[in-house]
């Protein structure tokens, strides 16, 4: 049973692979893709169902034991958010066809898109930390194929920015990995995290996790290293903005969890306590951004930045229901980031511009996406009963509950001005006196967009309303994480 | 040794950072490269350094070479390969359309 853990992993490489070879006959590979990516879907359903009712599954690739060979560790926390980013990547490749050019489509959009969700899924599953970077980079270069598609002149421009950030923090992750192997002799999570323990001189080690998170900071968009983020993301096509939205930075965040619930959890004291200033920072920073800028596209990709805050703000708290209330958030904000980046290309697509100023009245003619906007909205927000209200109540009761006051005071501020600045696009956007429609020959299409949009907002309410069902697994992965010898154990084997 | 290795690999990073930092794209390019460069050599160093070693250990063997670090650095060079072939494809791209090369002028806040 345990090769199950490399089919999320196998089965979009294989596609991938398939599409590259047939990448001119558009209409058999958007069909192929839709139907793969399906299949993907419940495969990866099926595993995430097993995990849930047997405990995590563990491959050890070629059959070398745990310590020698690379592993594969699909536990509940790795199969959730691999299920969640296979969700989002079903909804983007149904909205693809609308929204991406032929040339676009022909020239290796559905290669690159499967090799991400490969890299992506590989990220999440893996169990060794040199596997983690290589990971990281099957999914960077996808990513850079994903970006340039199109090859517009601020496309281009901006593109070159993301590639160098990423190169360079890809090369200080390599560093950090040397010397962390010079410290503990070894790069398998779990052997990591029990060699830490053992290690006499415990500042080379903070030095250690400090670089480390700098480097997933890097990729989380983490304040002061959140600058790159916004301007490459909304260059590209509204499909690519949704898959880096919703998918990249929460790699970043994912790493950041595992690593510092797993083998950094000694100087709680020093790592935790920065987390919770920068989280603030973040969280501030990154709402402003979205208020100063009339681009719908730029305030959806500004408001990318708190969600990340938010995250960073439970690790940091380290308590049981402050890191449930991450895992909730995290998975929350993968669908919705997703949903809010398709809607905004929508939206900018049937009006012809992203510049707020020009729109008006657009509710008249596309009722679907106005109501669908609003109440995504709400959603990101975190209005009861939607799935933000969950995942923040969580993160606010263990602050609380730790009496880190000030940032909870900071998160309330930053959740009213994220619903604030969502809200102010729907009042300019889709209020107003009824216009003549502004693109006539975009009505169809427009309104064929919002279906995928609809049935992943579907899933994201769900698992706000259905909130009950869902928060006994959530609690659990949060007891697994806490405790870093159950993950140990159980690859270790002892 | 090993100080002699830790210190070239700190000039490669140093003068890779330089570069980086420059408004020229292609020293830019070349700024990566060598950083690239630098992490290598890092790894390599931090798997201690041994002449005479081979990598196998077995009963009777007393000095041996770690092999980890050497298959880290096979992996990083062959990915760094790939990334600098695509940065440098992608600057030349970037800098045509553009019609300049200076990141000082490509800043830019009009977006498609």
């Amino acid at each position: 049973m345990s090769n199950l853990t490399a089919l999320p992993i196998i089965l979009p490489l294989i596609a991938g692979i398939i599409m590259a070879f047939i990448h001119k006959k558009t209409t058999i590979v958007r069909k192929f893709s839709q139907v793969f990516t399906v299949v993907n879907l419940l495969v990866v359903g099926g595993i995430f169902l097993y995990v849930l009712q047997n405990g995590a599954i563990i491959l050890e690739t070629g059959d070398w034991a745990a310590p020698y060979g690379i592993i594969l560790v699909g536990d509940l926390l790795s199969m959730t958010l691999v299920f969640t980013s296979n969700l989002v990547a079903t909804a983007c490749v149904f909205y693809a066809p609308k929204s991406l050019s032929k040339e676009q489509e022909a020239f290796y959009f559905y290669s690159f898109f499967f090799m991400l969700i490969a890299g992506v899924s590989g990220a999440f599953l893996t169990g060794d930390l040199f596997n983690l970077f290589v990971f990281f980079e099957v999914l960077l270069m996808a990513s850079y194929g994903l970006i340039v598609l199109g090859n517009g002149k601020a496309q281009l421009r901006e593109s070159i920015k993301y590639v160098l950030i990423n190169l360079f923090s890809s090369m200080l992750f390599v560093t950090t990995i040397a010397f962390l192997y010079s410290v503990v002799g070894t790069v398998n999570m779990a052997q990591v995290a029990e060699r830490v323990q053992e290690v006499e001189q415990q500042g080379i080690l903070t030095t250690i996790a400090i670089m480390f998170f700098f480097v997933f900071a890097t990729k989380a968009a983490v304040f002061p290293l959140y600058y790159w983020l916004p301007r490459p993301y909304i260059s590209p096509n509204p499909v690519v903005s949704a898959l880096f939205g919703a998918l990249l930075t929460k790699v970043g965040i994912y790493s950041i969890l595992r690593i510092f619930t797993l083998i950094f959890n000694q100087d709680v004291q020093l790592t935790h306590t920065l987390f919770i200033y920068l989280a603030a920072l973040t969280m501030i920073f990154g709402v402003v951004g979205a208020l100063s800028t009339n681009n719908i596209k730029l305030v959806v990709a500004y408001n990318i930045i708190p969600a990340v805050g938010f995250m960073l703000m439970g690790i940091g708290i380290f308590t049981e229901v402050s890191i449930s209330g991450t895992i909730y958030y995290l998975v929350h904000d993968m669908i919705i980031k997703g949903v809010l980046f398709l809607l905004v290309g929508a939206v900018a697509y049937v009006a012809g511009t992203s510049d707020l100023r020009k729109m008006g009245g657009l509710i008249h003619h596309y009722p679907v996406l106005g109501w669908l906007f609003f109440i995504a909205s709400l959603v990101l927000a975190g209005i009861p009963p939607f799935s933000g209200f969950i995942g923040k109540l969580l993160l606010l009761r263990g602050g609380l509950a730790e009496e880190e006051i000030l940032i909870v005071i900071v998160g309330l501020v930053t959740s009213l001005l994220i619903l604030f600045s969502m809200i102010r696009i729907f009042i300019r956007g889709f209020w107003g006196e009824k216009t003549e429609i502004p693109l006539p020959e975009r009505e169809h299409k427009g309104k064929m967009m919002a279906w995928p949009i609809g049935l992943l907002l579907t899933f994201s309410v769900l698992l706000g309303v259905g909130a009950e069902w869902f928060y006994p697994s959530i609690e659990s992965i949060s007891k697994y994480l806490m405790d870093p010898q159950l993950y140990i154990d159980s690859v270790l084997k002892e | 040794m090993e100080i002699i290795m830790a210190i070239l690999a700190g000039i490669l990073f140093t003068t890779g950072i330089y570069n980086l930092l420059q408004k020229q794209l292609l020293r830019i390019v070349i700024g990566t490269g060598l950083i690239s460069h630098g992490a290598h050599l890092f790894i390599l160093t931090m798997g201690e350094l041994k002449t005479g070693a081979p990598p196998i250990l077995s009963e009777g063997v007393e000095k041996y070479t770690d092999p980890l670090p050497q298959a880290l650095i096979l992996t990083s060079i062959v990915i760094s390969f790939g990334v600098t072939s695509l940065l440098l494809v992608l600057a030349y791209r970037t800098s045509k359309i553009n019609g300049t090369d200076n990141m000082e002028q490509m800043r830019g806040t009009d977006y498609e």
